[in-house]
């Protein structure tokens, strides 16, 4: 029993690979981290539908006009503007192996997420303090919910950053870490686009209503 | 000690927490700590924890994470089931002043955890069971796109289950209906655990659900075998596909939901309130979002399985394929169109409910048009009516009458006389008995062989099918004609002494339900005992028609020897019909992902972060948190998960298969 391997010489048809390679390691990972975003998404998508539907339900409470701050909007905004910049800057020094330059851009898009978290909390606290809590009115809740849920996303960014900070200081620029930081990039960029979305629909159309 | 010591290490568990007054709850409690025992005895006594621990709990087989889905499933399916024979008891006993024997209290959350338990702890691990099994083998596959990533939803789908099994005997469950509907799930009208447990319960099985459907796109996308285009699927992988897509798609919505309502109960918000703004009818229409698609989840899979099924069990092409594929992609996308159906009474005017009349009408266009493409397959087939084909045509009989109900419930004045009747609930077990667990029941005789090596005993296996489907149609016909007369769901008690009759029938019908159940693990048993003679050394017991029948059964860890190369559907009957020959020479080492107990771990902690939040045990929650994250980014430190098979053991494994395919002739 011998089976012919060749098409070419015997006309049979091939019904195996003879001689195959496994699909490189991480061959999925960008379809999979894709489709992760598209399910993270829709917890936004919900998010968003439901500040739209509650967003006007002050129950006699503060409404937006009242309570945001758009020069502290706008600063928060162009630090989450501006980590993706250095993100984007990150990625492109890794791209020619630079570990160290590569690192630095890490390291100042961390910090510029932590100055966006630091100001967020600092608008909450204020917020709070002036009595807008997130149990004063179902505008609140959302208000409160849809901004805290971005907050946490972009503060799990953080945590990543540091970890993929350390991993490329001790495994260097390996190909693994190398399809981390892209992964980590997406997920920064959409917190970023998500934040656009925040900003126009609930900062400005809010003040605006 | 000081009670804010107490409250500070046991936040509100206490003693009393314990249902030490139900003699009902007690009993279950002796008897399942009995065969607990029992079971944990055994497994130390013949020293099986190492063999679980290495080959089954850790494994990142898809197989064997395949597998088991389908114990918990089926485990999780005894205790539903007990749950429906009580309700099924109570409502055929409480009638002419009689209480019945399951006070209210007991009764609503009977009724909740039944239907909780059903649809994601017994119809979701069978159906992600079968898929997770079946289809890396269907498509030429070595293993899933994320192997680690699997084996962690398994255990976070068990950590689910966890929870809500011990509700049972630490604290209570929801007593609000599966879907938990506020405001009578908010903190002011049900203020004890029952609730938070079913949120955590759902949260944390949720979170695999989701990576589970991630991991499943990706293999089918991007892990097909040379030559097998989209096209040139199999059905069940097709069905399997759209499946993941829609679990993608809807299961965030339901997190999302369960999230809000959680912070409406702990922080105190108003999403869901009567006051402040809050909205309740916001919640029933978030969660049918997801709900109304996780019934094409459940159902679609099965309906790949009755294509398989039909096709090989007629020996012939699956009639219609590509109207096939279509009418399931359409299923898919019609299904996020209809939700509103569930609620038609909400009161959102003619011109809404119109539209969703009409869209859930136009999904049964699809359904028929799959019902035609069977039938035309059956159609001058020569037919071998074998279990998985028995179960096929219980199927198509069975689902055409609860789709047929479906459509009359579709029309929204009819559905406001027919809503939360027990008209509905007969319509959704029509279509949810007589559709996913049938189809279930289909799969896991149909595919047994392939994973175990030997068939499923006919003789109990067919004893199984006549006492579920006459069963089936004892127990829920008798519900249709409550419902037209008007009896509303979940009641307790009956004062028209005219209707007892037909619930007493209802109750026998689950009696048979429950023979059915009892033959069924029967069959399991007697399958195993005769398992020498029920062997199936071929690989291709049913003279099958995709290429898991081309491997041996059970296959071998890395599927297939060489990567198979398709050219047409039906790729192992075109394989057998060209004379394919089995490769003997030229194996390579194969590289394949390494087991990791990671996955139980995090799900352990999960889990353990879940009761903390249940009960405010704030510092278990928060030490489980830590630990998670500390797990999850320790894991993400190992850069070595793969491993190859030696050539060695390939060429062992493939010459016993060998010997054995020679005997076999």
């Amino acid at each position: 029993m011998t089976i012919a391997v060749n098409p070419v010489q015997t006309g049979e048809p091939v019904f195996y690979l003879a001689d195959e390679h496994p699909h490189p390691e991480g061959y999925s990972t960008s379809l999979g981290f894709w489709i992760y975003l598209m399910s993270d998404c829709l917890i936004f998508a919900i998010l968003f539908a439901t500040f739209g539907v509650l967003g006007a339900n002050y129950a006699a409470g503060p409404a937006p006009k009242d309570l945001f701050d758009l020069s502290l909007v706008a600063v928060n905004t162009s630090m989450l503007l501006l980590s993706s910049i250095t993100y984007g800057f990150a990625m492109l020094t890794m791209q020619q192996n630079k570990i160290a330059q590569t690192q630095m851009w890490l390291l100042i898009t961390g910090l510029f997420g932590a100055a966006f978290i630091g100001i967020e909390l600092t608008e909450f606290a204020h917020m709070i303090h002036e009595g807008a809590t997130p149990q004063r009115s179902a505008f609140l809740s959302a208000f409160f919910t849809l901004v805290g849920t971005h907050g946490l996303h972009v503060s799990c960014g953080l945590i990543w950053l540091v970890t993929l900070m350390v991993q490329v200081w001790r495994f260097g620029l390996i190909e693994a870490n190398r399809r981390r930081l892209m992964c980590l990039s997406m997920f920064w960029h959409f917190l970023d686009v998500v934040w656009i979305g925040v900003f126009t629909f609930v900062y400005l159309l809010g003040v605006l209503r | 000690m000081s009670p804010d010591l107490l409250k500070l290490i046991f936040g509100r568990l206490s003693i009393d927490s314990l249902p030490l007054h139900e003699p009902i709850l007690v009993g279950t409690f002796a008897v399942v700590a009995l065969g607990g025992t029992t079971l944990l005895g055994g497994l130390t006594y013949f020293r099986l924890w190492g063999y679980l621990w290495r080959e089954w709990f850790t494994s990142v087989d898809h197989k064997r994470i395949g597998v088991m889905y389908m114990i918990l499933g089926i485990v999780m399916l005894l205790r539903g089931f007990a749950d429906a024979l009580m309700m099924r008891a109570q409502q055929a006993l409480a009638f002419g002043g009689s209480e019945g024997f399951l006070p209210s209290h007991h009764y609503d959350q009977v009724f909740t955890a039944h239907g909780v338990i059903m649809i994601f702890f017994v119809a979701m691990p069978l159906v992600t069971g079968l898929m997770n099994f079946v289809v890396p083998l269907q498509i030429g596959a070595r293993d899933v796109s994320f192997p680690f990533l699997n084996n962690f939803s398994f255990w976070m789908t068990v950590g689910g289950a966890v929870l809500v099994m011990a509700s049972l005997f630490i604290g209570e469950f929801a007593r609000t209906g599966w879907l938990a509907y506020p405001p009578l799930s908010n903190i002011g009208y049900s203020p004890d655990v029952g609730v938070d447990y079913y949120i955590w319960g759902l949260q944390v099985a949720g979170v695999g659900t989701t990576l589970s459907g991630i991991n499943l796109i990706c293999t089918i996308v991007k892990l097909r075998c040379p030559g097998m285009t989209m096209m040139r699927m199999p059905v069940f992988t097709w069905t399997s596909l759209c499946t993941n897509v829609l679990i993608v798609a809807s299961f965030p919505v339901l997190t999302v939901v369960l999230a809000l309502l959680t912070l409406d109960r702990y922080v105190g918000t108003n999403f869901f309130t009567n006051d402040f703004g809050g909205s309740p009818m916001m919640y029933v229409n978030l969660i049918w979002i997801w709900g109304h698609p996780e019934v094409y989840i459940l159902v679609l899979p099965a309906f790949g399985i009755f294509s398989e099924v039909t096709s090989t069990f007629s020996g012939k092409r699956l009639f219609g394929y590509t109207s096939m594929v279509y009418a399931t992609v359409v299923i898919t996308i019609l299904s996020y169109l209809v939700w509103l159906h569930h609620f038609f009474t909400m009161g959102s005017g003619a011109s809404v409910n119109s539209f969703f009349g009409i869209t859930t009408m136009i999904i049964s266009i699809p359904t028929g048009a799959k019902m035609f493409n069977w039938l035309f397959t059956m159609y001058r087939g020569r037919i071998r009516y074998e279990l998985p084909m028995l179960w096929t045509i219980a199927f198509m009989l069975t689902f055409v009458l609860g789709g047929m109900t479906g459509v009359l419930l579709a029309v929204p004045p009819a559905d406001f006389v027919l809503h939360n009747s027990l008209f509905l609930i007969a319509h959704f077990h029509n279509v949810i008995i007589g559709g996913v667990v049938f189809g279930a029941f289909a799969g896991i005789n149909y595919w047994f062989p392939k994973a175990f090596g030997f068939k499923l005993d006919p003789f109990w296996g067919k004893l199984s099918f006549w006492f579920w489907v006459t069963g089936f149609y004892m127990a829920f016909m008798p519900l249709y004609v409550l419902g037209l007369m008007g009896v509303t769901r979940r009641l307790r008690v009956f004062d028209d002494p005219s209707l007892q009759i037909w619930f007493v029938i209802a109750a026998i019908g689950a009696g048979l339900v429950f023979l059915g159940i009892l033959s069924m693990l029967m069959q399991f048993a007697v399958s195993f005992l005769k398992r020498e003679q029920l062997k199936d050394v071929t690989g291709d017991p049913w003279d099958a028609r995709t290429l898991e029948w081309a491997t041996s059964s059970p296959p071998p860890d890395y599927n297939f020897a060489f990567t198979p190369v398709v050219h047409d559907n039906d790729a192992w009957w075109d394989m057998k019909k060209r004379g394919y020959q089995r490769p003997l020479t030229g194996f390579k080492p194969i590289h394949m992902p390494s087991s990791t107990g990671t996955g139980i771990i995090l799900a352990g902690f999960a889990t353990a972060m879940g009761f903390g939040l249940i009960w405010y045990i704030w510092w278990l929650a928060a030490a489980s948190f830590i630990a998670m994250l500390a797990v999850g980014i320790g894991h993400t430190f190992n850069y070595h998960r793969d491993f190859d098979i030696p050539a060695d053991d390939v060429i062992r494994a493939e010459d016993a298969r060998t010997k054995l395919l020679a005997g076999a002739k």
